[in-house]
Order: C-alpha cells, then structure tokens, then sequence
C-alpha cells in the first residue's frame, strides 16, 4: 500500500470546469434535439446522451477514474445487474404478442 | 507499521494497515451502497420501459404537457451543484478548511435551489389537474378511454421526481451535518473521507436525474405539440 499522498490524484479546477462546460451543453443539446422528429432515434440520441453525460459524471466527478481496480469492478458489476434487471424484463414484455398462447 | 494500539487517528483506525487501505474500503463500501441504489431506482426505470412501451402515445402527449425548458435550466442546477461538490471533495484533498465549508453551502443552495422549482413543478400539476387519482384528473389532447394510460404516466413521473426528491433531501441534511462538521475543523488532508463519501451519493443522485430528464420531459416531444 502506498502512502495516502501518492495515493490521492488532484485534479485541477480546470478539468472540472471543463467537464461542467461540457455536462451543461448537452443537456442543451439533449433539450433542443427532442424537438426534432428522428422517428425512433430520438429515444437512442436522448439515451446516449444521457449515458455520455453519465460517464462524465462517474469517471471524473466520482473519480472512478482514479479508483482501484476493485472499485472499478464493483461498479461495472452493478451496470451488469442493471441491465440484467432491464433486458430480461423487456424479453417478456416485448414478445408477449409474438406467439400466440395455446387454448386462449 | 504503526503501533496502532497508541496512534488512533480518525484516519487510521484500529483495524486498517495503513491510511490508504481505511480510505480504499470506505469508498468501496459506498460504492457497494450506490449499486443497491441503482438496483433500487432500476425497478422503476424498468416499469417507466414497459409502460412507454405499451401506450407510446399517450406517455408522448403526456410528456410534452411539462415544461421543458423548466426541467433543462434545473437540470443545470443539479449539475452546478456536482461541480460545487466536486470542488468541496478537491479542498479536503487540499486540505483547504474554510475552501470544504464554503463549497459544501455553495453544493446545500444549488440543491436547495432545485427542490424549491421541482416544488413549483409539482404545484402546478396540481392546477393542471394532472395529478392520478384526482376526480377530475383531465389530460388534454388524450382520448377519455386513455385517460388511465396518462395516470400511469404521472403516476410514474411522480414516484420518480418524488423519490428523486427524497434522495435530495436526505442530500441536504448529509450536507448539514459535514458544513458543521467541516466548520469546527474537523476534516484535513488527511481525513476527508465524509465529504468523499458524501460526494458519490451526491453525484449518483445527480446521475439519477441526468436519466429522469429525458426519459420524463423529452419524450417524442415533435409527437405531442
């Protein structure tokens, strides 16, 4: 174990005002994109939006960046069990209509 | 390795090896608390998915009816106080007592800031009447027969603001305590850890409505109009 100074990484104001610049434009951009009709990609452009603004968040205001590899591990983890959670649910809600149900 | 026994600090308990080791396991058991949140919150972003799914255009007309452009400045808001708390974690780093307590109020007003207009958001549905459950709950532009469908959506919308806003304030008071803490000089370089922990739960909540904006306010919004 290193000593708690070479274990911290500092970054500096300007990386984060940078970040913030960076977070405050999309949600700009997310805003005005909605209005226009993309049919089924407005939902994709919204959510990758708000993934990108995520990573943002997570890799250098929740210094996952910096984290150890344990932590990194425990938190792409749980992205698992998130989608997981989504994907399995919509694998029934989703096909439900596709065959149909003997003796109904 | 110390003797530990005689040099208890706040940032080397008994139990740890060294500073670092104490500091690794304070933010991994946070990290482990934030993805039973995630799994938490990720109920209902499954039941918002499998209801947008069914009654599209409903949850579409449903979506338009909130003010936009509202919900993006607050949005900004939220992010404001990130960077606030971000900067509040970086003078621990530093060691900076007074630089802790000035962000860490800087971080409580932009909060402060955003609960008050989801307030004002929320009063407002209530004299739209587009609040599920009201007698007479009315959406415009939707068939009556599909009036249920937009009491699901602002049922939805406001389980999800609502329990976003629950995080929020058990936010506020978490930042109470650390301004007070902070106050009496009780975090240096050495020992910050609250403010670090405190600055995940703030930024995963953060997180959380990065998600609920557009997934609650810009649904197929060229649809609704």
């Amino acid at each position: 174990m290193s000593d708690p100074q070479e274990h911290t990484h500092i970054d500096s104001v300007g990386t984060y005002v940078k970040i913030l610049l960076a977070l405050l434009v999309a949600t700009g951009v997310t805003t005005a994109v909605s209005r226009l009709d993309l049919g089924a990609f407005n939902t994709v452009v919204a959510l990758s939006i708000a993934s990108a603004k995520m990573l943002l968040v997570a890799l250098f205001f929740m210094h996952i960046r910096h984290s150890n590899k344990l932590t990194k591990l425990v938190v792409v983890g749980g992205l698992l069990w998130l989608a997981i959670l989504l994907l399995l649910t919509m694998t029934d809600f989703a096909t439900r209509g596709i065959i149909g149900v003997p003796g109904k | 390795m110390a003797d530990h026994a005689h040099t208890e600090t706040l940032a080397l308990r008994v139990q740890f090896d060294t500073e670092a080791q104490q500091k690794d396991a304070s933010t991994l058991g946070m990290w482990i608390f934030l993805i039973t949140e995630i799994m938490f919150f990720g109920g209902m972003f499954a039941v918002y998915t499998v209801y947008r799914n069914w009654y599209p255009e409903v949850f579409a007309i449903a979506s338009s009816s909130l003010n936009e452009v509202i919900g993006a400045l607050n949005t900004g808001v939220l992010l404001l106080s990130s960077f606030t708390m971000v900067m509040a974690v970086r003078a621990g780093q530093l060691g900076q007592r007074k630089a802790i307590v000035m962000f860490l109020i800087l971080t409580l007003l932009f909060g402060g800031i955003f609960l008050g207009v989801k307030a004002y958001e929320w009063n407002e549905k209530f004299e739209e009447h587009h609040i599920p459950g009201q007698a007479a709950f009315h959406l415009e532009g939707v068939a009556p027969g599909d009036q249920g469908h937009a009491q699901l959506f602002f049922s939805i919308y406001f389980a999800m603001t609502g329990l976003h806003a629950l995080h929020m304030v058990i936010g506020v008071g978490i930042l109470l305590t650390l301004i007070v803490q902070a106050n009496k000089g009780r975090f240096s370089a050495s020992y910050y850890t609250p403010v670090d922990v405190a600055g995940l739960y703030w930024h995963f909540v953060d997180v959380i409505w990065i998600f609920l904006f557009p997934l609650l306010y810009l649904i197929d919004r060229h649809l609704g109009k």
